[in-house]
């Protein structure tokens, strides 16, 4: 009946509606329950952000103040002492370790997790697919403690043998030396990261694989083409930047694991060129190792670490989640 | 060889082939190689032998399939092997884990050990139980999912029903990113949020708190997947019909995906009850059975684990105590995936794909 209000030319003859009327009229009715709801939603992802927020400007907030009475330079120093009367403490040793644990889990796991994708996906029987890839995902729930313990008392024990072969045959090369203390070092914190990092780039690379062009796939078999080199040329090419954000979404995960470190790795702080010999440390472990005897300096200190932590899987998760959101955008697959 | 050549097919489209089982053959030529090598040099170590006959299982595969069959097949074949053993290693660790906790946590699990405390038993004796652990753990996992259940919820239905422009996509980007905050980070915000600079002591609900921050991110995403799956015509009919938008979401959205995000929610609880670092920092850790999770510190069953790994010295009885405890989390993560997948194939919505 009312249809003049939202004509602009045509006014109605008593009063000219007010803009925000016009608005209103525009967009439909808006009765009270949907206001609330829509404030309600809309206040629960503020929410989010606010928390986000907060999270960077309270770590920096008490980071500023460890740091401003550090007493040596926070990045470069190689000793851990916030408690003394001068104190001292670095992120160097911290750097060393979680940048070389993680790379070592990333060359184990990337491969093996881009050929589990691709045994789920293409080389598995199509009914064991799915109980397979449920497998590969209960890896995920176990809880990153029990890997600690299996890591500390199953794990580094199996590992000796290794680490004394490689010991022989690579020693010379002064990263693979051993001297035979405890197998818990940077090398066995690699391999426990690696295997709990492997569900998530599986899972990732898992649905890459699997939007994959079937046109692609069945042309290239139709002229001859054998299995892998169908993968090779139409499934590799199409997953590579899937995998390559499944990747990063894994060194994320493995940069800030905390209780799987604190449980095998045998800490020292210093920087250590063997990655066989036990000691080193990683900025979650030893957040989790020195916490618990630390004064209020030291806790500021651990959160100075921890701040740095945050902005660097911050960087990596951030990257990654680009990666995928762009190749959404232009893959066709989701069209 | 002399087999593989009367295996030959008389087709002329088809070059030679090795027969079908061969894979298994090398398989187990290979195996046993590896084997006889560990036994005599003496090595005891499993990964050693495992590792070896992986490498004599592709390189033998390559040989054989390079002789007969040609060199491309050859590196199919390679391809083939390489993708089995990658199954194969990550298979490996799992079975060893859930092998070995079994195995030795079987031994002190029973109904004693789940209902009494570690009050008075110190670390190196045997006895005492996770019963304070439980409790902590199901407290403050509780708290969590109250607290994120309700705003994560909410969150995905302001991203799928009404989110346009900037700020949902901020929400969604930040979304993301929260999923992949180390939960150390999360305990320390809480800790200088509301430990340093509001001054409230350790608690349980300290401890909550850095979980929600870790659940928020999970219960949004599944939720959010699951609302896209509700076909558009559903909403439309309601909407039609002159029913509110809020209304429509209530009683039409929100029904149809209830299975979906029942499992998210179930999935994300299974994934913030092994957490222990938060817990670490904000909750402290008690032997004593502490039932008020807003007063003073709780213990939780992930940092029971720890506690009894790391202050015990390698006392026998604490590591007993430690695979037992394990015992009890896998168990109960596990049946919380179990019955959420379960609940995701039986209420899933029907999408006609």
């Amino acid at each position: 009946m009312d249809i003049s209000t939202k004509n602009d030319a045509v006014p109605p003859p008593v009063s000219p509606p007010s803009e925000a009327e016009q608005k209103r009229a525009a967009r439909g009715a808006t009765r009270p329950g949907d206001r609330i709801f829509l404030g309600l939603s809309r206040g629960s992802g503020i929410f989010l952000l606010v928390i986000m927020a907060a999270i960077a400007a309270f770590l920096t907030y008490r980071s500023v103040l460890a740091i401003s009475k550090d007493e040596s330079n926070f990045v470069t120093t190689l000793e851990w002492n916030p408690t003394a009367a001068e104190p001292s403490f670095g992120i160097a040793v911290l750097v060393y370790g979680t940048v070389i644990s993680s790379i070592i889990a990333m060359v184990i796991a990337v491969p093996i997790a881009v050929g589990i994708a691709l045994f789920i996906t293409h080389y598995a029987p199509r009914k064991l697919g799915g109980p397979l890839s449920y497998v590969i995902d209960l890896l995920a729930a176990v809880p990153s403690i029990v890997y600690g313990l299996w890591g500390a008392l199953v794990l580094a024990p199996q590992l000796i043998g290794l680490f004394g072969w490689l010991d022989d045959y690579f020693g010379w090369t002064g990263i693979l030396d051993w001297q035979g203390g405890a197998p818990r070092s940077l090398f066995t914190v690699g391999i426990l990261l690696a295997i709990m990092i492997l569900p998530i780039i599986t899972s990732v690379s898992r649905e890459v694989f699997r939007q994959a062009p079937l046109m692609h796939q069945e042309a290239a078999l139709a002229l001859g083409a054998t299995r892998w080199e169908v993968i090779r040329m139409s499934v590799l090419p199409f997953g590579r930047s899937g995998v390559i954000s499944a990747s990063m979404l894994g060194l994320g995960r493995a940069l800030g694991e905390t209780m799987a470190v604190a449980t095998v790795l045998s800490p020292s702080f210093e920087i250590n060129a063997s990655l066989l010999d036990p000691g080193g440390g990683t900025f979650a472990q030893n957040i989790a190792s020195k916490f618990s005897e630390a004064s209020e300096m030291g806790r500021d200190a651990l959160i100075a670490s921890g701040l740095v932590l945050f902005v660097i899987t911050l960087l990596v998760n951030g990257g990654a989640r680009m990666i995928i959101a762009r190749r959404a955008e232009y893959s066709g697959a989701n069209a | 060889m002399s087999q593989t050549v009367n295996d030959r097919r008389p087709s002329s489209l088809q070059g030679a082939t090795l027969p079908k089982w061969s894979p298994y053959a090398i398989a187990g030529g290979s195996i046993a190689l590896g084997l006889g090598i560990s036994a005599a040099a003496g090595l005891d170590s499993k990964i050693q032998w495992g590792l070896m006959a992986a490498v004599f299982f592709v390189a033998a595969s390559y040989g054989i399939a390079a002789k007969v069959e040609g060199r491309r097949q050859a590196k199919d074949r390679v391809a083939t092997s390489l993708v089995w053993v990658a199954f194969l290693l990550a298979v490996i660790p799992l079975v060893s884990l859930i092998w070995e906790t079994v195995e030795r946590g079987v031994k002190v699990v029973d109904v004693y050990f789940l209902t009494h405390s570690m009050g008075l038993v110190t670390d190196t004796e045997p006895g005492g139980g996770i019963y304070h652990a439980i409790l902590g753990t199901l407290e403050q996992v509780g708290i969590a999912t109250v607290i994120s259940v309700p705003i994560g919820i909410l969150t995905a239905i302001y991203l799928v029903e009404y989110g346009r422009g900037r700020l949902a996509q901020a929400v969604t980007f930040f979304v993301d990113v929260m999923t992949g905050i180390p939960s150390i980070v999360a305990g320390l915000f809480i800790l200088s949020f509301w430990i340093i600079i509001l001054d409230m002591g350790y608690s349980g609900f300290a401890g909550a708190m850095a979980l929600t921050i870790l659940m928020l991110p999970v219960i949004v995403r599944s939720t959010e997947e699951m609302l896209k799956l509700v076909p558009n015509e559903l909403r439309e009919a309601s909407l039609a019909l002159g029913v509110p938008k809020w209304r429509t979401i209530m009683k039409v959205v929100l029904p149809t995906s209830v299975g979906g995000i029942t499992t998210g929610v179930m999935l994300a609880v299974a994934r913030i009850t092994g957490e222990t670092a938060p817990v670490l920092l904000l909750v402290w850790g008690s032997t004593f059975i502490n039932t008020d999770p807003f007063d003073g510190p709780q213990a939780s069953l992930p940092m029971y684990i720890y506690q009894q790994y790391a202050n015990s010295g390698g006392s026998g009885a604490a590591y007993d105590r430690a695979w037992a405890a394990a015992l009890t989390l896998i168990a109960f993560v596990m049946i919380l995936n179990l019955a959420a997948r379960g609940i995701a194939r039986w209420k899933a919505p029907k999408t006609g794909r």
